[in-house]
C-alpha cells in the first residue's frame, strides 16, 4: 500500500485497502489500495473507463465495494462520522436549478445536519470562497456555466469537511473561471484540507497536486509526484525536437537511422544529455540536411500518462 | 431529403418507448375502457337500471305490475335487500328503508306501489283521489327515474290489458250508453276531451312537471321525489370537482414524484444520499411535500366550487378534510412509486400519462360510474378514483356522516402505505450499489 505524503500524526485521513468492484462481468476497480495523508493534494488521473468515478463513488460510500474497505479517519467510509468528514463535488452540477445559489447551499447544509448560525456561517463563507456572493440570490440557472461549477464545489464543502474528493470540477468552463477554480482548490489547500482531484488534465494536476496517481484498467499503474513519475517512466531522458527545411531530402530515414521518429515533419530525438544536441546537429550538418529549428523538451506529466496509458482510444 | 426526415422520425420513436406508448398503446386502451362504458361488454346497449320496488298495495294487480317491471330486460328488480351469509333472509324493502337505501346510494331508484292502488290503477284522464305511485331518486344521476317512469307506463300497457279494457268499457258505458246519436255525440265529445288534454299535456310538456315537481303523466299517476339532492343548490358539483380533481391530483403526485428522477438524473440525488439523508428520509419527505400540495390543490377546488358553483364545502368541513387527506396521501405514494419504477423522466410521463388517464376513465373520473355497467362499476373500485369519489359524495351528496367514511378512508390509506412500501423497496436501487 502506497502512501501519498506529506505524513503527519493522528488517524490517517484515507485509508484505501485492496477495493475490488465489478459490474456484472466488468470489474471497474481491480483492486486498489492507497493511503491519502493529511493534507495533502492528490491528483487521480485515468483515461475514460478507468475507474476513477467508481473509485471515488467508493469513498464516498454511493459505490459498495465487492471486497476491500474504505476508511475515513480510520472510521468505515459510510458510517456517519465519517460521511461529515467527506465532501463530495461530484462531476455533474448537482443542484436543484429553480433555487437561488444561497437556497441551495441552505438546502445542502440542511442535508449534512447544519441549522441556525452554523448554517448561516457556513453559507456566508461558501459563498465568498466561490465568489458568488453578488449572486448568491439568483436563480442557479441564470447562472453562467462557471458560476455554477463554483457553486457546485461550494455546496460540496458546505459543512467544511476534512476530506474534499473534487470529480473534474473545471470541466466545460472558460479560462477565467478555471482559474478561479484553481484559487479556490488552492486556498482549500492552504488552509490544511487533505484534496483528491480528478482530472483529464495534466496541467491542472500539475499545478494543484503534490503527488499524482495514474488509474488504468481498475488498478494504479503509477504513483508519485510529477517528477518522480517523469523519473519513473523517462529516467534523465529529454526529447529534442528537429524541424528541417521543406527542401531537405532523405530527412525520414536519416532520422530514423540516430533512433528518432518524424511526425508531421518534426523529427523527435531522445537525448540523456543536452551534449548528445551538438552530436545531432553536427551530423545533419555533415549530411547536408538545414535544421531551421530546435527545442530540447523535458517529460511532461501528459508524456507520462500517454506512455502509460497508451495512445488508442478508450470507449 | 424529405425520407431522411421521415426515416429519423420513425426511428427515433421506435426507440422511445414512452411515445410508443402515448402514440399507440393509450389510444387503444381508451378506445376499449369507452367502448366498454358506453357500448356494453357483451353487445347491449343500455346499461341497466337499479330500481327498488316496494309493494304497499299487495293486490293481485300490483303483484301483476311487479312481475311486469321484473320482466323489463332494461330494468334490475330488487324488492328486498340482499341476503348476508349466515343470518335470516332481509323482509322485504318498505318505502322508509327504500328510500335510505337510495339516499345510501344503493340503487338510485325506488318504486313505491301505495295501499289502494289496485282499486283504481290506470285512467285516461286526470282523476281524484287516485293513488299515485311514487317514485324516489337521486338527482345525481338524472337518467334513471326518467328510464323507470316511462317503463312503467309501459308495463302498464303490456302488464295490465284488462284494467286497460276494464276502464275503456267504464268510459264506453259512461260516454255512449248505447250509440244514440247523442250518444254517439257524446263519445265524440270525450274523445275529443282526450284529445285537448293530450294537446295539453304537449304543449305545458316538462315546464308543468317541472313546475309542479309530481304530476307525471300517463296512464299511471306517478310523483317524482328527489330524496337526496331535493335541498342541494348545484347538485352534480360536488361529483365533478372530486372527479376532476383526484383526476389532476394524480398528474401532480406523478411530476412531484419525478423531482427523484431529476434529482438522479442531475447527480443531486447522490450528493443528498451521500450526506445525512437515508432513502427513507428522502422519500418520506417527498411524499410529504407531494401530499401537502395535493391537499392544496384540492382544497384550492373545493373553494372555486364553493364560491362560484354554490358547493357547500363550508357545512361539510369535517368529512372534506378526511377525504381530502386520505386521497392526497394516497396519491403522493402513486406518484412515489411512478418514480421509483421509471428509469427516466420521460419514461415516467409517458407510463403516468397511460395509468392516470385509464384509471380516469374506469374510477369515474371523466364519466360517472353510477351510469357505468355494473361489470365496469366493480372494475372500477380498482382505482383510488373511484374510493375518493365515492368517499366525497358520501360527504357531499349524500350528507352522510364522517364515520360512514371508514372504507373509503381505510382503502385509500392502506393503498397508500403498500405504494409506499413498494416505491421504497424500488428505490433501493439508488443507495449503494
Amino acid at each position: 500500500m502506497a502512501s501519498i505524503a506529506p505524513a503527519a500524526a493522528g488517524p490517517i485521513p484515507l485509508q484505501i485497502d485492496s477495493v475490488v468492484k465489478r459490474f456484472g462481468d466488468v470489474t471497474a476497480v481491480a483492486g486498489i489500495s492507497l493511503e491519502v495523508l493529511d493534507r495533502a493534494c492528490l491528483g487521480l488521473l485515468g483515461p475514460n473507463g478507468a475507474g476513477k468515478s467508481t473509485l471515488i463513488r467508493s469513498i464516498v460510500g454511493r459505490v459498495r465495494p465487492d471486497s476491500g474497505s474504505v476508511r475515513v479517519f480510520g472510521r468505515p467510509a459510510d458510517s456517519p462520522a465519517a460521511r461529515n468528514e467527506l465532501g463530495w463535488v461530484p462531476q455533474e452540477l448537482a443542484l436543484y436549478p429553480l433555487l437561488t445559489g444561497r437556497e441551495n447551499l441552505d438546502a445542502f447544509g440542511r442535508y449534512q445536519g447544519l441549522r441556525g448560525q452554523a448554517l448561516r456561517g457556513a453559507i456566508q463563507w461558501c459563498l465568498e470562497w466561490a465568489a458568488l456572493s453578488d449572486r448568491a440570490d439568483s436563480v442557479v440557472k441564470t447562472l453562467s456555466g462557471g458560476m455554477r461549477r463554483r457553486l457546485n464545489m461550494a455546496a460540496g464543502l458546505i459543512h467544511r469537511p476534512r476530506i474534499v474528493l473534487l470529480d473534474e470540477p473545471t470541466a466545460g468552463v472558460d479560462p477565467q473561471s478555471r482559474n478561479r477554480i484553481f484559487e479556490m482548490v488552492e486556498a482549500l489547500r492552504d488552509e490544511g484540507t487533505t484534496v483528491i482531484y480528478t482530472t483529464h488534465y495534466m496541467e491542472e494536476a500539475e499545478r494543484l497536486c503534490d503527488t499524482i496517481a495514474i488509474v488504468d484498467h481498475g488498478r494504479i499503474i503509477a504513483q508519485g509526484s510529477k517528477d518522480e513519475l517523469v523519473t519513473q517512466s523517462f529516467g534523465t531522458r529529454s526529447d529534442v525536437l528537429m524541424r528541417f527545411d521543406a527542401e531537405a531530402s532523405g530527412a525520414a530515414s536519416w532520422t530514423a537511422a540516430r533512433g528518432g521518429t518524424l511526425q508531421d515533419g518534426v523529427a523527435h530525438f531522445p537525448v540523456d544529455r543536452p551534449s548528445d544536441i551538438a552530436s545531432l546537429l553536427e551530423a545533419a550538418a555533415h549530411d547536408g540536411l538545414d535544421v531551421i529549428d530546435l527545442v530540447l523538451r523535458r517529460p511532461n506529466l501528459e508524456s507520462v500518462f500517454l506512455k502509460l496509458t497508451g495512445r488508442d482510444l478508450r470507449q | 431529403m424529405i425520407g431522411t426526415i421521415v426515416r429519423n422520425g420513425f426511428r427515433a420513436l421506435r426507440r422511445d418507448r414512452g411515445a410508443m406508448i402515448l402514440c399507440f398503446v393509450l389510444p387503444i386502451a381508451f378506445f376499449s375502457i369507452f367502448a366498454i362504458v358506453f357500448g356494453g361488454m357483451n353487445g347491449s346497449s343500455t346499461p341497466r337500471v337499479n330500481v327498488l320496488v316496494v309493494d304497499q298495495d299487495r293486490s293481485a294487480t300490483s303483484e301483476r305490475l311487479v312481475r311486469g317491471l321484473q320482466q323489463e330486460t332494461a330494468l334490475v328488480v330488487t324488492t328486498r335487500p340482499e341476503a348476508k351469509e349466515g343470518e335470516p333472509p332481509p323482509s322485504d324493502y318498505t318505502a322508509a328503508t327504500a328510500e335510505a337505501a337510495v339516499k345510501h346510494g344503493t340503487a338510485p331508484v325506488a318504486l313505491i306501489i301505495p295501499a289502494g292502488f289496485g282499486a283504481n290503477p290506470v285512467s285516461f284522464t286526470p282523476a281524484a283521489g287516485r293513488k299515485s305511485i311514487r317514485i324516489l331518486h337521486d338527482s345525481s344521476n338524472p337518467v334513471a327515474p326518467q328510464v323507470v317512469a316511462g317503463l312503467l307506463q309501459k308495463v302498464v300497457m303490456t302488464s295490465l290489458p284488462d284494467s286497460m279494457a276494464d276502464v275503456g268499457m267504464r268510459y264506453f258505458a259512461q260516454a255512449s250508453g248505447g250509440l244514440t246519436p247523442q250518444q254517439r255525440q257524446s263519445v265524440e265529445s270525450s274523445l275529443s276531451r282526450l284529445r285537448d288534454l293530450a294537446a295539453q299535456r304537449s304543449v305545458q310538456g316538462d315546464t308543468a312537471a317541472k313546475a309542479n315537481g309530481n304530476s307525471f303523466g300517463g296512464l299511471v299517476p306517478v310523483e317524482m321525489q328527489d330524496v337526496v339532492g331535493e335541498n342541494k343548490r348545484n347538485p352534480m358539483i360536488a361529483f365533478y370537482a372530486a372527479g376532476i380533481g383526484v383526476m389532476f391530483l394524480l398528474f401532480t403526485a406523478s411530476a412531484a414524484g419525478g423531482s427523484l428522477l431529476d434529482e438522479a438524473e442531475s447527480g443531486a440525488l447522490d450528493r443528498i444520499l451521500s450526506a445525512r439523508v437515508s432513502m427513507t428520509t428522502l422519500l418520506a419527505g417527498k411524499l410529504t411535500y407531494s401530499m401537502l400540495l395535493a391537499c392544496c390543490q384540492l382544497t384550492l377546488m373545493f373553494l372555486w366550487g364553493a364560491a362560484v358553483f354554490h358547493l357547500d364545502l363550508f357545512t361539510h368541513i369535517p368529512g372534506f378534510i378526511v377525504m381530502t387527506v386520505a386521497t392526497s396521501f394516497t396519491v403522493a405514494a402513486f406518484g412515489m412509486l411512478l418514480a421509483s419504477v421509471s428509469h427516466t423522466r420521460a419514461q415516467q410521463a409517458a407510463v403516468a400519462t397511460l395509468i392516470i388517464l385509464t384509471m380516469s376513465a374506469i374510477g369515474g373520473s371523466m364519466f360517472p360510474r353510477f351510469l357505468m355497467p355494473e361489470t365496469m362499476k366493480k372494475v372500477g373500485l380498482l382505482t383510488f378514483n373511484a374510493w375518493a369519489i365515492d368517499g366525497y359524495t358520501k360527504v357531499f351528496w349524500r350528507d352522510e356522516p364522517v364515520s360512514h367514511l371508514a372504507p373509503q378512508v381505510a382503502v385509500l390509506l392502506a393503498s397508500g402505505v403498500l405504494l409506499f412500501l413498494i416505491a421504497r423497496h424500488f428505490a433501493s436501487r439508488w443507495e449503494s450499489v
